[in-house]
């Protein structure tokens, strides 16, 4: 069966700094796939060049056999991938029910419709209370689930999730997990970059290890985190003391 | 019905049957108060709304004007269908800069100083072109000024009045409803954060386009009426810098992206700087400058203490 979504040789460089060099990996239809890896190995990079932010120098990103690496974010997002921002990105202006409400119209002209929509999404995210408060009042936690809100609310098959736990309490962080399970369960395809390993550890059949940009291990949670490659990147080189 | 409709439909009524009991200075002064009113919210539809800034409007607003202007002087052809044309070449010319701009990623400042540019060179080859006057200015026959002539759009100035009025109204309906529409809610995401905007599906090249010509083919009107009130025409004061200054305070004191904004900038401007005049001519002062001085005290008045305008602090006050 062909993989939802397909990273093929993928380069992005900037400035001669190879932000993500020669990644390949596959993102079946119906999983959760993990992205992990120590700060600046290239997940976000990766992410933005999936979503169209920024365009690969070299390889191909394949959405259902299309390549859409050309596409620009909008075109990106109509194709079926939906993103959050790991720097989140809310409408501050906007009250929280706005927010979703523009992710919502990109799939139908009506406005009452997508009100409709996006009180629901709400209510699944827990933030239903404060949809008419001013997205700029929100916490962080509470800005990082309208993110999600907000990508759901545009009806994706594939949800790139950029760091959404972070700073959640840990029954908070339960809840999340809930939901996207529940969300998985209904169909939708889920890449996430998580540095909570609680979250990671529940959720993802498959993990990809970044380290410099470079693929080093890939594989079932419980066998990723004994490979000694994932080890050493994040802690270091074992050493005889 | 809700408080904020009530209070607008008094509003409305009022200044209905306010030339009945107003005097020809205090028509002319009401007049203008619409006409910035109006004017100040075609350029909101671009700033307020899809967080473009443009500081070069007076370009539209002397387009539009020269445009019917033109029709009328060389063909007799009077407002009615001018005023497509000059919409036509308003839209058309916005859309020209928002191309250049959005294209190559010009935005914020970059994009004002290239709305400047455009307003200005177009002020400097006007002066050159005779077959509009040049710098001489064009001038629109006068006739008499106690019928009414719609076809001509000539008349007494309670007419004018009652044009800028229905313009003033209309476009705050349109702005209420273009704001609540599918464009509207894009509009906002854009000015709130391009980015995010972008990644929700949103087309922000063509959105802010839209922003763009909408908002200068309104300004077109307000042009064909500055032409057809007023009957002279210069490049140097249409197309002048201190005009699309003017046009955006009203919003920029009223509140910026606000419906009601623009009207009670408007208003409270024109007023103060009628009533300075007043003063000064009473007092038999003559100080060259002095509404400018006025326009910037009370911009920095409102920039300290009410950074988002007016309105939104008296609509709170009004529990609206």
């Amino acid at each position: 069966m062909t993989p939802l979504l397909d990273i093929r040789s993928v380069s992005k460089s900037f400035r001669g700094l190879k932000a993500v060099s020669n990644v390949s990996f596959p993102v079946p239809q119906g999983s959760i796939v993990g992205l992990i890896g120590p700060n600046g190995a290239g997940k976000t990079t990766l992410f933005n060049v999936i979503a169209g932010a920024f365009a690969p120098d070299s390889g191909q990103v394949v959405l259902e056999g299309r390549a859409i690496q050309a596409l620009r974010p909008d075109q990106v997002c109509a194709a079926g991938i939906g993103r959050t921002f790991q720097i989140v990105k809310p409408f501050p202006g906007l009250t929280v029910l706005e927010n979703v409400v523009v992710g919502a119209l990109h799939r139908t002209g009506s406005v009452r419709e997508a009100e409709e929509k996006s009180f629901q999404i709400l209510e699944t995210l827990q933030l239903a209370e404060k949809c008419n408060l001013p997205a700029s009042t929100l916490t962080l936690p509470d800005r990082k689930r309208l993110e999600v809100a907000r990508a759901l609310a545009t009806r994706p098959r594939l949800l790139l999730l950029d760091e959404v736990m972070a700073g959640l309490r840990p029954t908070e962080c339960d809840q999340l997990v809930e939901v996207f399970r529940r969300l998985n369960g209904a169909g939708l395809t889920i890449l996430l970059i998580e540095h909570v390993m609680r979250a990671v550890m529940k959720l993802a059949q498959d993990i990809v290890v970044l380290h410099h940009g470079e693929v080093v291990a890939r594989g079932a949670p419980a066998q990723v985190v004994r490979d000694p490659a994932v080890l050493e990147c994040y802690l270091g080189e074992e050493t005889e003391v | 019905m809700s408080r904020a409709r009530v209070l607008l439909s008094l509003l409305l009524l009022l200044l209905l049957v306010f030339p009945a009991f107003s005097g020809p200075y205090a028509l002319s002064v009401a007049t203008l108060i619409l006409y910035f009113a109006y004017t100040g919210q075609a350029w909101n539809v671009m700033m307020g709304f899809a967080g473009q800034l443009s500081l070069g409007h007076s370009l539209f607003a002397g387009l539009g004007a020269y445009a019917a202007g033109a029709l009328f002087f060389h063909f007799g052809i009077g407002p009615w269908a001018g005023v497509w044309l000059a919409m036509a070449i308003c839209a058309l010319a916005g859309v020209l800069i928002g191309f250049l701009a959005f294209r190559f990623g010009i935005s914020g400042v970059y994009f004002a100083l290239l709305t400047i540019a455009f307003a200005e060179f177009t002020r400097v080859g006007f002066d050159h072109i005779d077959w509009l006057g040049g710098p001489g200015g064009m001038f629109l026959k006068v006739a008499q000024r106690d019928q009414v002539d719609l076809l001509h759009f000539r008349g007494p100035p309670v007419m004018y009045y009652y044009a800028m009025l229905l313009l003033a109204a209309g476009a705050l309906a349109v702005c209420s409803w273009l704001l609540r529409s599918k464009t509207g809610y894009y509009w906002q995401a854009i000015r709130e954060n391009e980015e995010a905007a972008q990644a929700l599906g949103i087309n922000t090249f063509r959105y802010k386009l839209a922003a763009v010509a909408i908002s200068s083919a309104m300004t077109a009107i307000s042009g064909v009426f500055f032409a057809f009130y007023y009957n002279n025409l210069f490049p140097e004061q249409i197309f002048n810098i201190s005009r699309s200054i003017e046009i955006i305070l009203g919003p920029v004191i009223g509140g910026v992206g606000t419906l009601f904004g623009p009207v009670l900038g408007a208003a409270l401007l024109t007023l103060l700087a009628e009533g300075i005049t007043e003063l000064m001519q009473a007092l038999g002062w003559e100080i060259p400058g002095a509404k400018q001085v006025f326009y910037g005290f009370t911009l920095l008045v409102v920039v300290m203490f009410l950074p988002n305008g007016i309105w939104p602090y008296v609509a709170k006050k009004l529990r609206l």
